[in-house]
């Protein structure tokens, strides 16, 4: 058992990055996550050598995360949407360049400067790509305080084992929030550079360098085969997911996140009203469980895709029946949460009154 | 009328080892530059290469190329290199340094990149003293997207985008970022030099060293500017460019330390 504490999700994210070995966190404050930074500032010292700096901006700070992770560092940096929209050239630079880091982004309402309220507008930003260019992030989506400490070092793994940038996607509820944690021990990490990094020359070996420039469109070319390879393996093999109460169900509530976790009690209610309701929760949001759906599709009546914003995910969900079934979405945008009744009654208006109220 | 005796010249009689005064550092790449004739970026890579090699810190240093005609720095300097996003080079020498603080790190940006789209991360590494060298090249012209305005286009002077001459009613005043950065206390070593003439770059290569001899000191942020030419944009011969840096660059952009370390 790791020590059991009562923690803000934010802090409780900070908290694992220390434990996690994280060399370097750069990062500039925005709602509501600046308690990342602000606990990093007075408990990193205590605890590790790690860097911890306060950025001129989102800007500086992907950039520094650029130069550290290309020195074969352990580094995260984390922000919320309006940040994180700053960040997308650094990440596409990240990606083309095969870098490893972890980013958090606890989003908040948008468009523009929004709202401080929880969110999960930025699902498309995250999942499709975000910055300029054909790549993807890998995308960890908690639901918990837990999971918020869990995918720091699932994040990190993935991170180095792909070399590539992997996003937290959470929202400002779960980075606010309290609940139990568990926390993992101090990792000790092997501390020797990898033979990409550029840490100086090392004698008797060529010099390395760094780029995401490659001026030749057939060098290009086979620089996005790469990606496009490395990417079918994380497909392969990463995807991640929880499914609740399917054995039986007829009926399917889906969500990501906070939303999903709404949905686990709008599908108890539902069930206390004798519908028979499954769960699917993406964890990694890229990649997309898109199998788990489609193989349970012809089996369900119906699918009800519940989000914090106008209906992003619904685009993999309905990929992923391929017209098996029929995708019903129920959203609150801008900061508004949806309450459990209000998935219930969304779910009834389809699927039982036929949607004659909708 | 006596015969001409032919003397038979080749590669191996001229780089007879006793003939040889001069062979470019080991640090630089044996490979054809892509820059343009006349272009002063070849001669810097050359300088600071031979300062590096001089120190013996090959192993030690890790450079960032900028976007700009010297993207491909990385190409031409055997050193470990990072290459990044326009303007950002202060922000990834930054995250470099902050977690290798005893390896030596330079930064080789254009006045565009340096003093315009990453002006915010420059000012603020300088701010915060970090402990890194800016090798920051002013041609007065964005050369690599071939001859717009610059942040330090003189005014009157006619680029692709001041085809009228640069009025600052219109385009703004040339910026100098050199003298602004000076005020920072963060900033320890600032300087402005030229490679148009032998003389001058001797001397550039002097303050070079001595911004890498600061660095190890662990001092502050170091600046190096230096006034360069760019002949293609410029529409100029090179010689006619390295004229137009003594008599219109130079007038505007003095050369010589503006802040130097106390006892060094
Ligand atoms: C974000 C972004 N904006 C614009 C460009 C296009 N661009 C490339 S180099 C450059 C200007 C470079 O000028 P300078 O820094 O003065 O260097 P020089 O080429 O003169 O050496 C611009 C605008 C880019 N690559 N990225």
């Amino acid at each position: 058992m790791g020590e059991i504490r009562l923690m803000k999700g934010n802090e409780a994210l900070a908290e694992a990055m220390i434990r996690a070995g994280c060399d370097a966190y750069f990062g500039y404050p925005i709602t509501p996550q600046s308690e990342v930074i602000e606990y990093l500032s007075r408990e990193a010292p205590k605890k590790s050598k790690m860097v911890v700096l306060q950025a001129e901006s989102e800007l500086g700070a992907i950039n520094m995360i650029y130069g550290a992770a290309g020195c074969g560092k352990r580094v995260m940096t984390t922000s919320s949407s309006p940040g994180i929209s700053l960040m997308q050239e650094g990440l596409s630079y990240i990606a083309s360049a095969q870098l490893p880091c972890l980013v958090a982004n606890i989003n908040r309402g948008g468009p523009g400067l929004g709202t401080i309220q929880p969110s999960q507008s930025d699902y498309m930003q995250a999942v499709k790509g975000g910055g300029h260019g054909d790549y993807h992030l890998i995308v960890l989506a908690p639901y918990s305080v837990q999971e918020m400490v869990d995918f720091v070092k699932i994040g990190f793994e993935l991170a180095e084992k792909y070399r590539n940038p992997v996003m937290i996607l959470a929202d400002g509820a779960i980075g606010q929030m309290m609940e139990k944690v568990e926390l993992f021990d101090f990792i000790e990490r092997n501390q020797e550079a990898p033979e990409w990094a550029t840490v100086g020359r090392r004698p008797g070996k060529d010099r390395v360098f760094i780029t995401s420039l490659f001026i030749q469109p057939e060098k290009m070319e086979e620089v996005n085969k790469i990606l496009q390879a490395k990417y079918r393996e994380v497909e392969k093999k990463e995807v991640r997911y929880q499914q609740l109460n399917i054995e039986d169900a007829e009926y399917l509530l889906t969500g990501y996140g906070l939303g999903a976790r709404i949905c686990m009690k709008a599908m108890e209610i539902g069930r206390e009203k004798g519908y028979k309701i499954g769960l699917i929760r993406p964890i990694t949001l890229y990649p997309f469980p898109y199998n788990v759906y489609n193989e349970l599709a012809p089996k369900i009546k119906g699918i009800l895709d519940v989000e914090m914003n106008a209906g992003q995910m619904l685009e993999d969900v309905k990929l992923a029946v391929d017209g098996k079934t029929t995708v019903k979405f129920y959203g609150r945008m801008g900061g508004m949460i949806p309450t459990p009744e209000e998935i219930i009654e969304s779910f009834e208006n389809h699927f039982i009154y036929g949607g004659k109220n909708v | 009328m006596s015969e001409i005796p032919t003397i038979e010249i080749n590669k191996e009689t001229i780089i007879k080892p006793e003939n040889l005064v001069y062979k470019p550092p080991k640090t630089l790449f044996d490979t054809p530059m892509h820059y343009c004739p006349g272009c002063g970026h070849s001669t810097v890579h050359k300088i600071f290469m031979e300062v590096v090699e001089e120190m013996g810190i090959e192993n030690d240093i890790i450079g960032v190329a900028p976007v700009g005609c010297s993207v491909f720095a990385y190409y031409y300097m055997n050193v470990d290199m990072q290459e990044a996003a326009h303007g950002r080079a202060c922000a990834v020498a930054t995250g470099i340094k902050r977690v290798l603080p005893d390896k030596f790190v330079f930064t080789y940006q254009g006045d565009g990149d340096f003093a315009a789209i990453g002006t915010a991360e420059s000012i603020h590494a300088a701010n915060r003293g970090e402990n890194f060298l800016v090798i920051f090249i002013n041609n007065a012209v964005y050369g690599m997207t071939s001859g717009q305005m610059a942040p330090t286009t003189l005014y009157d002077m006619v680029s692709t985008t001041t085809p009228y001459g640069r009025d600052p009613k219109i385009h703004g005043h040339p910026f100098k970022i050199t003298d602004l950065i000076a005020q920072l206390p963060g900033a320890v070593y600032v300087t402005r030099q030229s490679v148009h003439t032998t003389a001058n770059v001797r001397k550039a290569k002097k303050a070079l060293r001595k911004a890498l001899e600061i660095q190890k000191l662990n001092l502050g942020f170091q600046l190096v500017e230096i006034v360069s030419n760019c002949p293609s944009n410029w529409r100029m011969t090179p010689l006619e460019s390295l004229k137009f840096i003594e008599e219109q660059m130079l007038p505007f952009y003095p050369l010589g330390d503006l802040k130097v370390p106390e006892g060094i």
